[in-house]
């Protein structure tokens, strides 16, 4: 279990606005790409200096490229980072609110306590 | 010595710029009665005439990540720029530039490591709406040099509920031993009742509207003790999974100080979470 690597390619990804773009229109190869080349990344320090030891489970790949934030929710992903990310990626195909209430409704099966964000 | 002219516990809501600059169809029913009650709030700080605005918030993944993260951290920096790419794409929020004022942040840094504080600091610091919004609601001129410091009610493993109090209390304290004539005012946000990314985002109202009457009810009358015997880091997920931001105010009412009454209370319900407004004067309301 990578719960800090989840959340560390939700916060890449979402502050990137063309890696914002590339997630939306190809998951998987966005996917793949962030995992070989950035994961490793020390975000404050020089290519070098990268880490050797973080990568995905397969269900966390798997929940990552299938776009499916409900899976993300259950393996305890941040449910800030999910959700402002995704809400880039898919209010513009909704009405006004519409993509929000949808996205809270396909939670409406997890009851109180929620699955542990801590990383 | 400094002079605490208010303090002011809001919460920060990024759809407030949106709502109120907005025209024609795009602009929502509430928007009229929210900028009514925002208008009137900010009365309550140019009344105090400040000089110096202490900013209390806390960045949202912004800056401060996980590889790194302190639980309280003040900017020392003799600018700040605010707002950030994913806030203008969601929440329309315009880039900002605040002046700071680096002789009360070292002032801080310096009374609050002394009085048992570990607080981080940062000598380059992108502020987030957590700290944009108050000044968007309360000094839209952003004229005011600020002291922003940073809570994390975010990322657990977080910091007790009253560590949060006696982290007010101490900024009152140290912010009225500061050498230097200026009025200050120290405005903090956080949340009530809060659902993000989860099951009960985005309902027609907060997601625990008793919760919300509650807290609104300690706030107002500065009752920390009931406050503090009712909420534990456990007992805010009950209200909403993004209700810990309630522990700025809670920071807040160490501010103003136990059994303090807020001298202006006010309240929106909107859908998605409930709006909340404090004013305290410490040394009476200005004529």
């Amino acid at each position: 279990m990578s719960k800090y690597l989840v959340d560390k390619f939700l916060f890449t990804i979402d502050r990137d606005p063309e890696l914002v773009e590339r997630y939306r229109e190809q998951p998987r190869e966005t996917v793949e790409w962030w995992e070989a080349e950035r994961a490793n990344a020390v975000l404050n320090c020089h290519a070098g200096e990268a880490s050797t030891w973080l990568r995905f489970t397969d269900e966390e790949r798997e929940a990552l490229t299938a776009h499916d934030h409900v899976k993300l929710f259950e393996l305890g992903a941040h449910p800030f980072l999910t959700l402002t990310l995704f809400i880039a990626m898919f209010e513009r195909d909704h009405g006004p609110l519409e993509y929000q209430k949808a996205y809270g409704a396909r939670l409406a099966h997890f009851n109180l306590p929620y699955p542990d964000i801590a990383t | 010595m400094a002079e605490v002219v208010a303090v002011i516990a809001s919460t920060h809501h990024p759809f407030y710029y949106r709502a109120s600059t907005s025209t024609g169809e795009d602009r929502p029913p509430f928007a009229d009665e929210w900028v009514r009650k925002i208008t009137a709030f900010r009365q309550t700080l140019t009344r105090a005439n400040p000089d110096v605005l202490v900013m209390v918030g806390s960045d949202h993944f912004h800056q401060l990540w996980l590889d790194n993260m302190p639980q309280f951290l003040v900017g020392k920096a003799p600018f700040y720029d605010a707002n950030w790419y994913n806030e203008e794409r969601e929440f329309g929020l315009p880039r900002m530039l605040l002046k700071g004022q680096e002789d009360l942040s070292a002032h801080i840094l310096r009374a609050g490591l002394d009085e048992g504080f570990d607080l981080a600091f940062s000598n380059e610091l992108r502020i987030d709406h957590s700290v944009t919004c108050p000044i968007i609601t309360l000094r839209p001129e952003a004229d005011l040099p600020i002291v922003p410091i940073y809570t994390n009610i975010f990322a657990p493993p977080l910091p007790q509920p009253k560590r949060f109090v006696q982290l007010g209390q101490a900024i009152r304290e140290i912010v009225e031993s500061w050498p230097s004539h200026l009025r200050v005012a120290v405005i903090g946000t956080g949340h009530l009742s809060l659902e993000l990314g989860g099951p009960r985002q985005f309902g027609p109202h907060g997601p625990d509207p008793e919760f919300d009457q509650k807290a609104v009810e300690w706030i107002a009358t500065g009752d920390l003790d009931r406050c503090l015997a009712e909420v534990t880091l456990d007992s805010l997920h009950s209200p909403g999974n993004a209700t810990h931001g309630f522990m700025d105010f809670m920071l807040m009412m160490g501010v103003a100080g136990a059994g303090q009454k807020a001298d202006y209370v006010d309240s929106l319900d909107l859908f998605h979470t409930m709006e909340a407004y404090f004013t305290w004067y410490p040394n009476g309301a200005p004529r």
